[in-house]
């Protein structure tokens, strides 16, 4: 009846674990509890999870998001923790089947649950408002998305009670992940929560990039668009291109474990060499999908705090699609001591070597972006200044990894580890809250509280070099990643200083966390009126914060690059139109949502062999998918009336806010005259 | 209408133009089929790197029936020409001859599917099932995937007759033909590899 899940897969023997998954689950209840109370549930089903606007789905995705990282960080501060203690006699408080499963874990939820919903979130908000869109393509598909990749956050979040989860590393390395060596159901939460996301994210870039293709406003040549939106163009690419290699990678695995198949088995003809290929034809470009989208946030940030066009606009979107490129070139440099041979190496050695020249260009864009320019430091400038140190720093280390001698060296180290979240951390993360905070206002209505802001942003940055520069010194000394216990106590004061970094990064953490308290509760003066509050250049800023359901009652017709600086320049800004039309939305629908949940009962039931079950979540999924296709009334009309209603409120806000001019608001646009 | 008016009409377009959705979906299916090549593309390479990982079992050579294949193929690419044949239909507006294509087209896929089940069946009895070697299991998956696309077009083609027999020739009943249409003939494409890299390469 319940396949192999009986009570005893609840490990009640272990106290880390259940203390853990207790929290989460009183967590939840707590927040349940509090919705019950408030009687918010009827707002909550009505106005987020059907909604199909994509404002909404976005900040659905942004608190996903945040929510992992608070799970994956907790992950890291058990990690350095442990190693700070276990040297020598001590053996630590983590086990080592646990310890694998927490640095897995930490991986995975990293990359595919905290930065993948974090920079489709911030797509989902900001795109369709700067090519002057009312909506995505596909609407629906959008919720599809989002739910699908909540539905692979839920299977690894119950892998914490329910079981356990991979210890074989977030890469999954056959013949570690067969069955025969891994005959638990951790191997299975991994990878059934890894492909229900992969097969959201492969959704949103099709979403994405046909948004973008089509969907610009009149006038917005390709060359005209927002530097982010080209970074978003570029990333939807690589995503359609590499997320299905992971599908095959995954299922392939898949096929191993529960049908016995030999794809990646080291006995009856498998090749496990073969997984390592897939896995990093997408890996590599993944670490540009999630990096990408922020050099794109950077590009934003920098130009506005400068008041200035972009230096090279050009050069930059050229580099990014150089990068695009080069990033399908250069897989195999995750494993050169796996046996191919000096020539092949030195191959893809130089190709990831050339990476770093299309990288450099953009770092100079920048700086002569905010050469002579008059810069404000506002707080998502302090995140873009964090980021080109402390990224110059990281890629530098990658070039040296990308010499394959190094390489040999220097591999499975914690060079390599203190290496790449000295990319992902400014590259993508960094990004991230840049963006977070730049976007905000437009999102929800106010912006973020700078004080707290700043507080946090100088723990991150000062937690990160005292969490890894360590790391890249015990690589140097030959320490090996993933070790929960050594002997070579030479290693342990630079590991404590690793512990004392993480704390910092933890009151980073906190501080955002605080933060976003604090502006919630002083929204009414950091409310923005103008739709503008850093005088953007680009159209989201044209639009009221938060912006109508539809955006823009009227389609902005677009002459230059930075559509809305010139809009402001030539007063064309803020101007009512004479006349409102009808605007059709999409109707909410709930069953984005439904198939979330069949999508997630679907994984459980797979992991767990329970087959009735999972046929019939299965068979779920395909009557509401063909139900919706016979769904014939999928949208709402705005009638004119409500849509000039709107607009003069929104146009009082305007006036209001002009008359109480704040001196920390830029207003000299404000009105759209000179 | 005064000078000033004329600018604002020039910064801004009166209403939204409408999106054209036919054109959009249309754009999305095929970025979705080049996605769904790159999948192929991944189990074709697979099965490039197992196709002579036989451990001890049979090799493609003594396992393929070829003229028991080419029949398999002339029904999948006779389907693809009555499916072509419906859409033409389809752009005339005339349903009748659209249901009657499609469902010719839909008999054919079933035959090939029933064909392709009969030869999988007929080598799991024997023993050569996919866990009997890498290359076997690198058969089956290829095939296989190919087999579940087409499976998963069959039943997407018996909605459509529902939808046609309910609607009539509506856009939206247009517009899901002609992505149908697009994937079935993408299937046939995919199948012209799988033919010609597994059965005929296999069999030499």
């Amino acid at each position: 009846m319940f396949g192999r899940l009986s009570l005893s897969a609840i490990p009640y023997d272990k106290p880390i674990i259940m203390g853990a998954a207790g929290g989460s689950v009183l967590l939840g209840l707590v927040i349940l509890a509090l919705i019950t109370y408030y009687g918010k549930w009827t707002y909550l089903w009505k106005e987020w999870l059907t909604s199909l606007d994509h404002k909404k789905i976005g900040i659905m995705y942004i608190v996903l998001a945040l929510v992992m990282l608070l799970r994956g960080f907790s992950d890291a501060v058990m990690m350095r923790s442990q190693q700070a203690i276990a040297a020598g006699a001590s053996l630590g408080y983590l086990p080592p089947g646990h310890f694998n499963q927490i640095f897995s874990a930490h991986g995975t939820i990293m990359i595919v649950f905290m930065a993948m919903p974090f920079l489709v979130g911030l797509m989902n908000i900001a795109i369709p408002q700067q090519i002057g869109a009312r909506d995505v393509a596909f609407p629906f598909m959008n919720s599809v998305s989002f739910w699908l990749t909540a539905a692979g956050a839920m299977l690894v979040m119950v892998s914490l009670g329910v079981g356990e989860f991979s210890k074989a590393g977030w890469s999954g390395y056959a013949p570690l992940t067969e069955k025969n060596y891994s005959p638990g159901t951790g191997v299975d939460y991994w990878l059934w929560a890894f492909q229900i996301a992969g097969i959201g994210s492969l959704l949103s870039g099709i979403n994405f990039l046909v948004t973008i293709l089509k969907m610009r406003a009149p006038g917005m040549t390709l060359m005209r668009m927002p530097l982010f939106t080209w970074t978003t163009l570029f990333t939807n690419v690589l995503m359609i291109w590499a997320f299905p290699v992971l599908t095959v990678a995954l299922a392939l695995t898949t096929l191993d474990r529960y049908l016995g198949m030999h794809f990646f088995s080291n006995t009856l003809g498998g090749n496990l060499m073969m997984y390592v290929n897939l896995f990093w034809i997408w890996g590599h470009p993944e670490v540009y999908i999630v990096i990408l989208p922020a050099f794109g946030v950077f590009s934003e940030v920098v130009a506005t705090f400068s008041g200035k066009r972009l230096f090279g606009y050009r050069s930059l979107v050229y580099a990014t699609g150089a990068i695009t490129v080069l990033s399908f070139a250069v897989w195999l440099h995750h494993f050169f001591t796996m046996g191919a041979g000096p020539d092949v190496n030195i191959a893809f050695g130089i190709a990831t070597m050339m990476i770093a020249i299309p990288t450099g260009v953009k770092i100079f864009n920048w700086l002569f972006t905010m050469y002579r320019g008059r810069i404000r430091f506002k707080l998502p400038m302090y995140w873009t200044l964090g980021f080109m140190v402390t990224f110059a720093v990281g890629g530098m280390t990658g070039v040296l990894l990308s010499l394959p001698p190094a390489d040999f060296v220097l591999h499975n180290s914690l060079f390599l580890v203190a290496h790449f979240h000295n990319v992902l951390i400014p590259g993508a993360l960094f990004g991230f809250l840049a963006g977070y905070t730049y976007w905000f206002p437009k999102a929800v209505g106010f912006r973020l509280e700078e004080t707290w802001g700043r507080r946090a942003f100088w723990c991150w940055v000062i937690g990160f070099y005292l969490a890894f520069m360590p790391l890249y010194l015990l690589g140097f000394m030959g320490m090996p990643r993933r070790m929960e216990h050594y002997v070579n106590s030479a290693w342990q004061p630079y590991l404590i200083i690793a512990a004392g970094g993480t704390a910092v990064i933890l009151a980073g953490i906190v501080f955002l966390m605080i933060q976003l308290a604090v502006s919630i509760r002083r929204r009414e003066a950091n409310r923005d009126m103008t739709g503008d509050p850093w005088d953007g250049r680009t159209l989201e800023w044209a639009t009221a914060s938060p912006p109508a359901e539809y955006n823009f009652a009227n389609i902005p017709v677009v002459h230059d690059i930075d559509a809305f600086a010139d809009l402001k320049e030539t007063g064309m800004a803020y101007r009512p139109p004479d006349r409102y039309h009808d605007i059709r939305m999409p109707k909410s629908t709930g069953k984005g949502f439904i198939l979330g949940v069949l999508a997630f009962t679907l994984g459980f039931a797979l992991i767990w062999y329970i087959w009735w079950l999972a046929l019939l979540s299965g068979l779920g999924l395909l009557i509401i998918l063909i139900a919706r296709s016979f769904q014939e009334d999928l949208h709402v009309t705005i009638s004119a009336a409500e849509v000039e209603r709107i607009e003069n409120e929104h146009y009082r806000q305007l006036k209001s806010a002009a008359e109480t001019e704040r001196p920390h608001e830029p207003g000299k646009h404000r009105k759209g005259k000179k | 209408m005064n000078t000033e008016a004329a600018t604002i009409d020039s910064a801004y377009v009166r209403e939204a133009p409408h999106p054209d959705t036919a054109a959009i979906q249309a754009l999305g299916f095929w970025i979705y089929l080049m996605s769904d090549l790159v999948l192929f593309a991944a189990i074709f390479a697979t099965y490039a790197v197992l196709r002579g990982n036989y451990a001890g079992g049979p090799s493609g050579r003594e396992l393929f029936d070829l003229p028991y294949t080419v029949v398999e193929t002339m029904l999948l690419l006779f389907s693809s020409s009555s499916c072509g044949l419906g859409m033409l239909a389809a752009y005339r507006g005339r349903k009748n001859p659209v249901l009657i294509w499609f469902g010719v087209t839909f008999l054919l896929g079933l035959g090939f599917i029933f064909m392709e089940i009969n030869e999988f069946h007929t080598m799991i009895v024997a023993g050569n099932g996919p866990a009997r070697s890498g290359f076997l299991s690198a058969f089956f998956t290829l095939v296989g995937s190919h087999g579940a696309h087409v499976c998963a077009g069959l039943l997407w083609m018996a909605v459509m007759i529902g939808q046609m027999t309910a609607k009539g020739l509506t856009p939206p009943v247009r517009s899901r033909l002609m992505r149908l249409s697009m994937f079935w003939h993408f299937l046939d494409i995919v199948w012209v590899g799988v033919f010609t890299i597994v059965y005929l390469m296999g069999s030499i």
